[in-house]
C-alpha cells in the first residue's frame, strides 16, 4: 500500500534510467542523506566520530571496493589489506612531499596509486582463476606489507617506521590530525562516501557493471559475444583498487592519524572486508554498507552494552564479544547466505503485497 | 516478532548508553586502565594491568584516596590493537571526572595518542617505551616516557656487554644480533645499535620476527648459522616465550642473551623451565614483594577481600606486576604534585601534566612510601621527559629474578643527536615551535 510499483508510468527514457525507479525509494534515500549529514553531526563528539562513524563509511568505502571485485565481477581477493597499505602509504608520501596539496588531491593521487598497483596484482588474474586468484593476491597482501617494513623511503625514514599523520587541509578546512573538528572529519568522509556509492551504483548498472557480471557469471559465454575479459577484469581490479586505495589513506590520515604497515593493514584487515561483503551481500551496493555496519558497530555495541549496561568486566565482555560476534556471523549465514542485503531485498518484496499478502 | 522486538529493545539499549553514562557525579581521581587480558599479549597485559590497578586501589584502601580524594579506574580491554585502543581512549577520556593521564602500554597506541595528548589536554606516561624522542620535553610537552628510553637501554646493555667482554675495547669485531617484534616497539633500538655499533666496531644484525610471534624457526636457524657471540631480544607476549625455547633449543649460552625489560618477566622464562637459568634482561626496579607496598597490598587488598583480581594472590611481586605498580606509583606522585602546585584537590589533565613534569620521587621519597630501594630516583624537568634514563641487567636463576649488575649511564653522545633529530623532524612535520626551558 505504502510501497509499490504500480501505478508508475515511465513515459521516457529518463526516467526509466533513473537511478532509484520507486519514489519511496528515492524518499527514502534523501531522508537517509539529510539524517546523514545534518542531524548526525548534532550529536557528534570524538567518541561518535572516531570510534563510531568514522570507521563505519571508511569499511563502508572498502567493502565498496572488494565488492565491485568480487561481488560484481567475480574475482577473489585476499589482498585488501595490502591496498589498504598502499592507499595509506601513498597518501603519506604525498602529503610530506607536497605540502600544498590539497586533501582531496592527496586521495585521489592515492586512490591513483594503488589503482595501478592493483592492475599490476590483476595481471595474472586472466590465466589464474577462483583459489588460486585467493593465492596470488594473498601474495600481494603479504609482499606489500613485507615493502613497506623494508624500504625506508616509504616512511620517510623514521627511527620506528611508524607514519604520523600532518596537519592538511581540503578546501580550506582541516580534516587531518585531531585538532580538526570531529563534525568537519566526519562530514569530510561522509561527502567521499557518498559521492564513490552513487559513481559505484551508477557504474555497475551501466556498461561496465554489466560486463563485469558477464564475467562473473559465465566468462567463456561473456566472451563469446563480444566481452574482452581481459579488460574488463583490469578494469575491475583497477577500480576496486582505486576505492580501496582511498579507504587507506583515510584510515591512515583522517581516522587513525598515524599507521603502521602490519599492524595497521595486515592480514586480518583483508578477512575484515571480505567477511563485511559477505555478511552484507555479495554484488550489492547496500551489501557492503550493511556488512560494514555489522562488522564495525557489532563489537562496540555489544562491548557498550556487556559492560555499561550489565556491569560485566571489560576481560569478561571481551570473551563474550568474541564468541557472539562469531556465532552471530554463522546465525546470519544460515538463515540468509545471500547477506543482509537479501533480506532487504525480502522486506521489500513483503512490502509491496502488504498488506494482502495472499 | 519475539525475536524482533527483542533486538530493537538491545539496539535502544546500545544508543542510549553512552548518552546516560554521562550524568555528573562528584569529583574523582579519574584513571584509565587501558589493559589487555586477551590476545597473544595477555601474558604480559595482565600482570601489569593488575599491579596498575592494585596500587591506586590499595592508596583508595589504605588512605582512602590521594590526599583524601578517591581513585577511580576506568578499565577498557585494547587486545594491544591501535584501533580498539582508540576506540578505548575516546569512551574513557571523558569517563568520570576526566581521565587525568594515559598509560597505553603499547608503542602503537601511543603513536596514536600523541597527537591527540595536546589536542584534549591530557597527558600521556608512557613507561620506558613508545616514542623514544618524546624525551625532549621541549617538543612533546604532553608526553613523558621516563625513567629510560628504548635508545638508553640499548647503550646499556651494550654497555653490560663491553664490561663482560673485559672492556669497549673488546667489543671490536664480536657480532650483536637484535631478534624484534616487526613493529614500530621492535624497531626503535635499531638505529642506536647501528650508531654504537659503528662506534665500537661490533657487527650488528636486526632479525625481524612477526606478529605475534609464535612462528621463529626461520630466525633461529640463522642465528645458528652466524654464531653471534651475544642476542639481544626486543619481545612482547607469546613472542618472547618462544624465542627463549628457540634458543635452549639450539643450545645458545642464556647468560649471553639479553631482553628488553619487556622481555624479563616470569612468563617468559617458566615455560623453559631450569634450561632459561642465566637468562638476563634490562631492568629499573627491583622484582620480588618484599616491600612494604606490596604488604599494604597483600594486607588491604587480597586478605581483606577487595582486591579487584583475588586469583592474582600468588603473583603478586612479579616483574610486571611490579613494573605496572611503579607506574601506578610514579602517577600518584604527580597527582600529589598536582594538587600541590595548583592548590586544589580537583585536578584536571593539563594540570596533571604540570605535576608530571615537576615530578621528583628520591630514594627518601621512595622509603616513605614503603619501596625504598625498590627503584631508582626519577627527576622530571621542562626540557628532560626522560629522567635518568640508566638501566641495570637482571638474571633469571631458575627460580626468580634478580638484579646482577649496577645502572648503566647510556651513551648520550650518541644517543641525544638521534633525540635532537627525531624530535625536531617531528615538530617540523607538524608545525610545532619548541619550548624554551
Amino acid at each position: 500500500m505504502l510501497y509499490r510499483e504500480s501505478g508508475l508510468f515511465k513515459t521516457s527514457y529518463a526516467a526509466d534510467q533513473v537511478i532509484f525507479p520507486i519514489p519511496q525509494d528515492r524518499w527514502g534515500i534523501l531522508a537517509i542523506l539529510a539524517i546523514a549529514f545534518v542531524g548526525v553531526p548534532l550529536i557528534m563528539d570524538d567518541y561518535w566520530a572516531n570510534a563510531v562513524f568514522i570507521p563505519f563509511l571508511i569499511y563502508s568505502l572498502a567493502a565498496l571496493g572488494l565488492n565491485i571485485l568480487t561481488g560484481y565481477c567475480g574475482q577473489l581477493s585476499l589482498g585488501t589489506g595490502g591496498f589498504l597499505a598502499v592507499g595509506g602509504y601513498s597518501s603519506y608520501k604525498l602529503m610530506t612531499s607536497f605540502p600544498e596539496l590539497d586533501m582531496l588531491l592527496v586521495l585521489g593521487g592515492a586512490g591513483a596509486t594503488t589503482a595501478l598497483v592493483g592492475l599490476l596484482f590483476g595481471l595474472p588474474c586472466l590465466r589464474i582463476k577462483g583459489f588460486y586468484l585467493v593465492v596470488a593476491t594473498l601474495a600481494a597482501q603479504f609482499f606489500i606489507i613485507w615493502l613497506f617494513y623494508k624500504v625506508p623511503w616509504f616512511y620517510n625514514y623514521n627511527a620506528t617506521g611508524q607514519i604520523s599523520v600532518v596537519p592538511r587541509e581540503a578546501l580550506g578546512f582541516l580534516v587531518t590530525t585531531q585538532r580538526a573538528d570531529p563534525v568537519v572529519r566526519y562530514l569530510f568522509v561522509l561527502s567521499i562516501v557518498v559521492v564513490f556509492a552513487l559513481a559505484a551504483k551508477n557504474m555497475v548498472r551501466g556498461r561496465f557493471g554489466r560486463m563485469w557480471m558477464a564475467i562473473r557469471d559465465m566468462d567463456i559465454a561473456a566472451e563469446l559475444i563480444g566481452i574482452r575479459p581481459y579488460m574488463m577484469k583490469l578494469t575491475a581490479f583497477a577500480v576496486s583498487s582505486f576505492y580501496i586505495g582511498v579507504a587507506g589513506a583515510l584510515i591512515f590520515a583522517v581516522w587513525l592519524g598515524a599507521a603502521e604497515s602490519g599492524e595497521t593493514y595486515g592480514i586480518d584487515e583483508s578477512f575484515l572486508v571480505l567477511f563485511m561483503i559477505i555478511v552484507g551481500g555479495l554484488g550489492s551496493v547496500l551489501g557492503s554498507f550493511l556488512g560494514a555496519a555489522f562488522i564495525v558497530l557489532m563489537p562496540i555495541g555489544l562491548k557498550n552494552l556487556l559492560v555499561d549496561g550489565f556491569g560485566m568486566t571489560a576481560v569478561l565482555a571481551k570473551h563474550i564479544e568474541i564468541t557472539a560476534f562469531g556465532v552471530l556471523i554463522i546465525f546470519f549465514l544460515i538463515v540468509e547466505p545471500h547477506g543482509l542485503a537479501r533480506l532487504w531485498q525480502i522486506i521489500k518484496e513483503k512490502l509491496r503485497l502488504w498488506p494482502y499478502p495472499h | 516478532m519475539k525475536l524482533r522486538n527483542w533486538i530493537l529493545a538491545a539496539a535502544a539499549a546500545v544508543v542510549a548508553l553512552p548518552l546516560a553514562a554521562g550524568s555528573a557525579r562528584a569529583y574523582e581521581l579519574t584513571i584509565p586502565s587501558m589493559d589487555y587480558r586477551t590476545g597473544p599479549y595477555a601474558p604480559n597485559g595482565i600482570p601489569f594491568a593488575n599491579g596498575w590497578t592494585d596500587y591506586f586501589t590499595m592508596l583508595n584502601e589504605r588512605d582512602g584516596g590521594i590526599n583524601g580524594v578517591k581513585i577511580k579506574m576506568v578499565p577498557c580491554e585494547t587486545a594491544y590493537n591501535t584501533k580498539k585502543g582508540v576506540e578505548c581512549y575516546e569512551k574513557t577520556k571523558k569517563a568520570g571526572s576526566g581521565a587525568l593521564v594515559y598509560q597505553p602500554l603499547s608503542t602503537g597506541i601511543t603513536y596514536q595518542l600523541i597527537p591527540k595528548a595536546s589536542v584534549d589536554k591530557i597527558p600521556i606516561h608512557s613507561m620506558g617505551y613508545g616514542r623514544t624522542s618524546a624525551a625532549n620535553g621541549k617538543v612533546f610537552k604532553w608526553v613523558f616516557n621516563f625513567p629510560a628510553t628504548y635508545w638508553s637501554q640499548a647503550s646499556a646493555l651494550v654497555k653490560y656487554i663491553g664490561e663482560k667482554e673485559g672492556g669497549m675495547d673488546k667489543l671490536k669485531g664480536k657480532k650483536i644480533h637484535l631478534v624484534y617484534h616487526n613493529s614500530a616497539y621492535g624497531k626503535e633500538p635499531i638505529r642506536t645499535l647501528e650508531k654504537l655499533s659503528e662506534k665500537h666496531g661490533f657487527a650488528f644484525k636486526a632479525l625481524a620476527v612477526d606478529h605475534p610471534g609464535q612462528e621463529q624457526k626461520a630466525t633461529w636457524l640463522k642465528i645458528r648459522r652466524d654464531k653471534p657471540d651475544w642476542i639481544l631480544l626486543w619481545g612482547w607476549g607469546v613472542m618472547n616465550q618462544v624465542a627463549i625455547k628457540e634458543a635452549v633449543s639450539i643450545r645458545f649460552p642464556m647468560d649471553r642473551f639479553i631482553g628488553v625489560w619487556w622481555s624479563g618477566s616470569e612468563n617468559d622464562v617458566k615455560p623453559s623451565g631450569m634450561a632459561a637459568k642465566g637468562y638476563l634482561s634490562g631492568a629499573f626496579h627491583q622484582p620480588g614483594k618484599n616491600f612494604q607496598a606490596h604488604r599494604d597490598i597483600l594486607k588491604y587488598l587480597y586478605d581483606a577481600g577487595k582486591a579487584p583480581h583475588p586469583d592474582f594472590k600468588d603473583r603478586v611481586g612479579e616483574v610486571l606486576y611490579n613494573r605496572g605498580l611503579v607506574a601506578a606509583m610514579w602517577n600518584s606522585e604527580a597527582i600529589r604534585n598536582a594538587m600541590k602546585i595548583h592548590g586544589t584537590k580537583e585536578i584536571t589533565g593539563a594540570m596533571m601534566r604540570d605535576g608530571l613534569e615537576a615530578l621528583d620521587v628520591d630514594e627518601a621519597r621512595l622509603k616513605e612510601l614503603g619501596l625504598g630501594g625498590f627503584t631508582i630516583p626519577v627527576k622530571i624537568t621542562c626540557a628532560n621527559h626522560e629522567g635518568p634514563g640508566i638501566v641495570a641487567v637482571q638474571q633469571w636463576d631458575g627460580k626468580k629474578w634478580s638484579i646482577v649488575s649496577k645502572f648503566y649511564e647510556p651513551d648520550m653522545a650518541v644517543i641525544q643527536p638521534l633525540i635532537d633529530e627525531d624530535s625536531m623532524k617531528y615538530a617540523k612535520e607538524n608545525n610545532i615551535t619548541p619550548r624554551t626551558c
